[in-house]
Formats: C-alpha cells, sequence, structure tokens
C-alpha cells in the first residue's frame, strides 16, 4: 500500500479562479436577492400569511441536514474504525462546516429581521427548540474545528477519536433537532410526529454523502487527481443504502398516518390529491430522486462514474422535493379549527394555500449552494483537505 | 407614546418574571406551600368582585387576573362589526402592496358548517390567548411572550421575524408584516419584518377599557377576568358553560364560545 499524502488544490490555475468566481457569483446573486426581499418586504416573494416558510427555508433546511450528513465519513473513519474513508475525513469534515454555514445564511437572511441577529444571539428562551438549533449550529461549528485540528496537526493526531466521537454525537443531537422543529409542532397535520427526529438523521445521511460524491468527483475530476473504484464504489454502495433507509422512514411515516384518521387528512393529500405536491412526492421525490438513483448505484450502470454523478444529483434533487412537500405541503394543507367540518373565512380557512415560489427566493436558496462551494473552493486550496491521489492502491487497506 | 413604552416595559418585566419562576423547579416546594394558602385567599378575594377600572397602569399585570373572552355565536350579531372595530382600533388593513393572503389580520369571521348535519354558524376568532401558549414555547428570542394576566402578544422590539410562532399556532391567529406600513397608530406599533396578532387591545384594558371587538359586539362577546368568581364572565361559563376551540389540544385558551 503506498503512501497517503495531503496536498492543497493549486489556487494559481485559470480552472481555479473560475471555479472561484463562478460560486462567488451564485453567491452574490443570492445576497443581492435577499437584500431586495429585505429592502421591500416579503411581499415580493411568493411567501404569506398562510405559506409561511417557503422555498429558502427548503433550501436552507436541506443544507444544514446535508451538512450533518457530510460529516458521516469522518466519523466513520473516526469513530467506527474503517480505515478505508480515513483519507476522505478531511473532506468530510470541512464540506460540514461550509454546508452548515451556506444553510445558515439562506436562514438567516430569509427572517423578516437579519438585522435584529445579536438579538437572537443574545435574548434566549431556552424553552424554544430555536434556540437550541442557535447552541447546536455554533456548537456543531466549534467541534468540526476542533476535529480537524485534530486530525490534520500531527501532534493533536491522538485525540482524533474522542473528537471524532464528540462530533458524531453532536450530529445525530443537531439532526435531531432540525427535525424536531417540525416533529414538535402541534398544531399542524403533516408534523406532530417523533418520527421527523430519526427521518432528517437519516435524510442527512442520504443528502450529505450524495453531495460529498458529487464534491469529491468534481474536485479529482477538475485538479486531475486519480480517484479509483476502490473508493468511489464504497461510497455509492453506501449511498444506496441511505437512500433505501429513507424511502423505509417515508413508507412508515405515511402508512402510521394514512391508520390515524387525525393525520389521514393529509397523507392522502400528499400521496393523492395535493396536486404539484403529489406530483413532487411520486415522481420527484420517489421515482427520480429514490428509485432511479437505487437503479443507477446497484445496476449494470453501478461502475460507470457519470451515472454514479447523475445518481447523486438526482438523489439532491430528490431530497430537495421531499422537504419541499414536508415544509410547503405541510403549510398549504389547511389547519383544522374545527375537525370535521366544512369552515371558510377570509383569511383562507379550510382552503389549500398557494403557493408559487418567486425568483428572489430561489436565487437566494441557491445562493446558500453558492457560499457552501466558495468556502469548499477557498478551503481546499488553502489548506491540505484534500489527498493528491486516491487510487486504488492507496485508497485500498487491502490492496498492493 | 410615554404610556405605551410603560405598557412593553411593564409587559416584558412582568413576563420575564412569569418565565423564569416558570423554568425554576428548584422553587417547586415553595410553590406546594402556596398551593395549601391560596384557597383561603381566593375566599377572601370572591368576596369583592373587580371592576375593569380597578385594573390600570399603576397596579400591573398581576397573575392572580386571567383575562378571558366569552363568545356567544347564538346571538345574532354581524361580527364584521368586531373585525372593523378591530382594524380601526389597530390601524390595520394599511398595506399598499402586500396580496389578500399576505395582509395582516387580528380577527376573522370562519363560516363553520357541519356536513353532516347541515347545521352552520359565523364565530370570531382572534389570538386565543393560550395558557399554554405555543407560540410562547416556540419563540427563539421570548419575543412572544405571556404576561401574568394570561394576555398574549409580541414584544416589536425584540421579534427577529422567524415566524416559527405562526407555524406553531393551531389557530392561524398571527399574521407577518409583509411591507413597510406607515400611518400607524401610537398604541399599535406594527413593523415590516416582525410577527403580529390581537393582544386583546392591551392598551385599553391597561386604561380601564374593555377590548375594541367586545365594545364593537353588542354584549355578544363578554370580557372579563376568568379568575374572578363575581366577574361576569365566570358565573355565565359556569351557568351557562363554554367551549375552547380545539380544546382536545389542552393549551387552555382565555377565549371561550357558546354554541359551538
Amino acid at each position: 500500500m503506498k503512501k497517503l499524502h495531503f496536498l492543497e488544490v493549486e489556487g494559481n490555475s485559470l480552472g481555479y479562479y473560475a471555479f472561484l468566481g463562478l460560486f462567488s457569483l451564485i453567491a452574490l446573486i443570492g445576497i443581492l436577492a435577499a437584500y431586495y426581499m429585505e429592502h421591500n418586504g416579503h411581499w415580493v416573494t411568493g411567501m404569506s400569511n398562510q405559506v409561511i416558510w417557503g422555498t429558502p427555508h427548503v433550501f436552507a433546511i436541506f443544507l444544514i441536514v446535508a451538512a450533518s450528513g457530510a460529516l458521516n465519513v469522518a466519523s466513520i473513519s473516526s469513530v467506527f474504525a474503517k480505515t478505508a474513508y480515513k483519507p476522505l475525513a478531511r473532506l468530510s469534515g470541512i464540506l460540514a462546516i461550509s454546508l452548515l454555514s451556506g444553510g445558515l445564511v439562506v436562514l438567516l437572511l430569509d427572517l423578516g429581521r437579519p438585522d435584529r441577529l445579536i438579538v437572537a444571539m443574545t435574548q434566549f428562551n431556552f424553552v424554544s427548540i430555536f434556540t437550541w438549533n442557535i447552541f447546536l449550529y455554533t456548537g456543531f461549528m466549534a467541534i468540526v474545528g476542533i476535529y480537524l485540528w485534530t486530525m490534520m496537526d500531527r501532534p493533536y493526531n491522538n485525540l482524533t477519536k474522542k473528537a471524532g466521537l464528540g462530533a458524531f454525537i453532536w450530529r445525530l443531537i443537531l439532526t435531531t433537532g432540525t427535525g424536531s422543529i417540525f416533529g414538535f409542532l402541534i398544531s399542524r397535520e403533516a408534523y406532530d410526529s417523533a418520527l421527523f427526529a430519526p427521518m432528517f438523521v437519516i435524510m442527512s445521511f442520504s443528502f450529505g454523502l450524495a453531495f460529498f460524491i458529487l464534491v469529491l468527483m468534481g474536485s479529482y475530476k477538475y485538479t486531475h487527481r486519480a480517484l479509483g473504484d476502490y473508493m468511489v464504489n464504497r461510497l455509492k454502495n453506501l449511498l444506496g443504502v441511505f437512500v433505501a433507509a429513507v424511502l423505509y422512514f417515508v413508507l412508515v411515516y405515511h402508512v402510521t398516518n394514512l391508520y390515524s384518521a387525525d393525520h389521514r387528512g393529509v397523507t392522502l393529500f400528499v400521496l393523492a390529491d395535493g396536486g404539484i405536491y403529489t406530483f413532487l412526492f411520486w415522481v420527484v421525490q420517489i421515482v427520480l430522486g429514490s428509485l432511479l438513483p437505487l437503479a443507477l448505484l446497484y445496476g449494470p450502470t453501478g461502475k460507470n462514474r457519470t451515472m454514479i454523478g447523475l445518481a447523486a444529483v438526482l438523489v439532491i434533487i430528490g431530497g430537495m422535493a421531499q422537504l419541499y412537500v414536508i415544509i410547503v405541503g405541510g403549510q398549504a394543507y389547511p389547519m383544522h379549527l374545527f375537525p370535521g367540518m366544512e369552515v371558510s373565512s377570509s383569511f383562507y380557512d379550510g382552503v389549500v394555500a398557494s403557493y408559487s415560489p418567486s425568483l428572489p427566493e430561489v436565487l437566494l436558496g441557491f445562493g446558500g449552494f453558492g457560499v457552501t462551494l466558495l468556502l469548499v473552493t477557498l478551503a481546499v486550496a488553502a489548506l491540505k483537505f484534500l489527498p493528491d491521489s486516491l487510487e486504488d492502491a492507496i485508497a485500498d487497506p487491502h490492496g498492493k | 407614546m410615554t404610556s405605551n413604552i410603560n405598557n412593553e416595559k411593564q409587559a416584558e418585566i412582568t413576563s420575564a418574571e412569569t418565565d423564569s419562576s416558570r423554568r425554576n423547579f428548584v422553587f417547586g416546594s415553595i410553590a406546594a406551600a402556596g398551593v395549601t394558602i391560596a384557597p383561603g385567599v381566593m375566599l377572601y378575594q370572591t368576596a369583592n368582585a373587580r371592576s375593569l377600572s380597578d385594573f390600570s397602569l399603576k397596579e400591573g399585570a398581576s397573575s392572580k387576573v386571567r383575562w378571558g373572552m366569552l363568545v356567544d355565536t347564538t346571538k345574532q350579531v354581524d361580527w364584521n362589526k368586531c373585525v372593523e372595530a378591530c382594524n380601526k382600533e389597530h390601524g390595520l388593513n394599511n398595506e399598499t402592496h402586500s396580496r389578500d393572503d399576505q395582509k395582516t389580520q387580528y380577527i376573522r369571521v370562519v363560516d363553520v358548517k357541519n356536513k353532516g348535519t347541515g347545521h352552520s354558524m359565523s364565530l370570531p376568532v382572534m389570538c386565543q390567548h393560550c395558557e399554554s401558549a405555543p407560540c410562547v414555547d416556540v419563540c427563539p428570542t421570548g419575543a412572544s411572550m405571556k404576561r401574568d394576566d394570561g394576555i398574549v402578544l409580541v414584544d416589536r422590539h425584540r421579534c427577529i421575524g422567524c415566524r416559527y410562532c405562526m407555524m406553531a399556532c393551531p389557530y392561524k391567529a398571527r399574521s407577518f408584516v409583509h411591507e413597510v406600513l406607515s400611518d400607524q397608530k401610537e398604541n399599535t406599533p406594527r413593523g415590516k419584518g416582525c410577527v403580529e396578532s390581537c393582544n386583546m387591545c392591551v392598551n385599553r384594558i391597561d386604561n380601564g377599557l374593555e377590548p375594541a371587538c367586545v365594545e364593537a359586539s353588542n354584549e355578544a362577546i363578554i370580557f372579563g377576568d376568568l379568575n374572578d368568581p363575581e366577574s361576569k364572565i365566570a358565573k355565565l361559563l359556569k351557568e351557562f358553560g363554554g367551549k375552547q376551540i380545539r380544546a382536545d389540544l389542552k393549551l387552555n385558551p382565555g377565549v371561550y364560545y357558546k354554541g359551538i
């Protein structure tokens, strides 16, 4: 087995600047979109008093959920002692921090009063799960930062396992917290389920790994570094397991809800007569985002890099659709002030709320991806995050 | 304006007191002692029913009081008059850009029809001023708060516009200000990017007046102290009963309805 070497990406090249420029531009457009919404007020968006959280939340929560999932590769290496994943642990850590940063930027810029961030950071209501999340997010940044330090600074290598265990436990709590933002809501039929916590954890495994695979394959392709089949095959097989696990949770969630008369209405809405939400669920989330990736990953195309990349892209698109159905669909379905009765009012009681994402919302969402990729691009050129080669002779611990 | 600032300060202080005492389990034993004394105190209080004018700013919000409303849906009333009174009192409906689904409504008229029996009715729905208010629990900054006298309101200096309270409210009672507003009422400051809802006309109550919707309801809405057995609302509730919307959620709203 050849020795593993970490090396910075060459920052002084046209290709590097091109990516840096592209990601900066996406981030900048997102921030300008946020400024436009903030300057005018939310009336320029598709959001309303009925659909309160819109597209920015879909992007933000996707990125935050994916952040903790991206750390999994490092956790498998440090906590579960799978040495095959060790070369990827550093990238896993920095990607986790970058994804979380991207998500938080979107979440913050969609606030009604983002200028009051200082209030959110100094005035706490410890009964609120949002408050817990503020600590979980900042703590995650710190603990993963320490974890990366122990990995990259040789004298502290002996602390990596402990830091990795801490980060692993923290990330499980973090995604539990994110899922519970919805799980704790008794007011809406679509939420109010403890299942949201574990479902978000498993969603994070899937979304985070899909994003990780794309960044890994992309960075090795464009820096002309060797990436052997051994590593890619391990990751893509793992992704398939996670995609299947998410499907299992989705199945349990909907079957449980169908069984309870209390929650049947919203489940039938999503599964059968919810229009765009039904389409997004069956066509995008289930077929394109779950079944097709499984076929691509485990079928005859399973060794084709392009197809593995496509599968990862589809998992991300499916994941976005899943969050859209949960977040927007869950709000669009009317709240039952008088269960079993027909209700109507000037405040849209009893009717399915309409929502069309506005361009600034979508641009802000993509801006979050821009921030994430910009941070990763800067990091891999500044410090030794990526092995200079991941050819099979280096990556495979059992190889020759 | 000064009285308004006083209102807010007072509300903030009393809310902070409530929160800290609620969370402080260490004082459980002291609370237990209080429970044994409370019935005697209650007996003493019932001897004298208080009128609304007894409450004013100089006394401050007190947990001895629980403000509530009883809405009689069996009365033939044009509930829209309550909506108009509310809009006038708080300077609502002055948005110029917002779509209809983005405009603020503190109180709305909900038409309810039983599909099985065909029976239908209308009733006004506003913030239900829950004892266990989900909006207060989920608010990360404590901007969503409950005064000691049970009134739930938003501190607009603290609200960051995250809208989690709107997600959590089972009564859809809250609105988000979607645009810059002008021509605001002195007693109801409203800012773009903040959440707002019915505050039971706290500005009026603190000055010994009834909420605007109550005044406009032609006695179809009774306002008063739920904790005072001698108050009109308590007597009516005792005699005729009253239901809370979504009582199954066990949030114990301060707004009761007759005839639902």
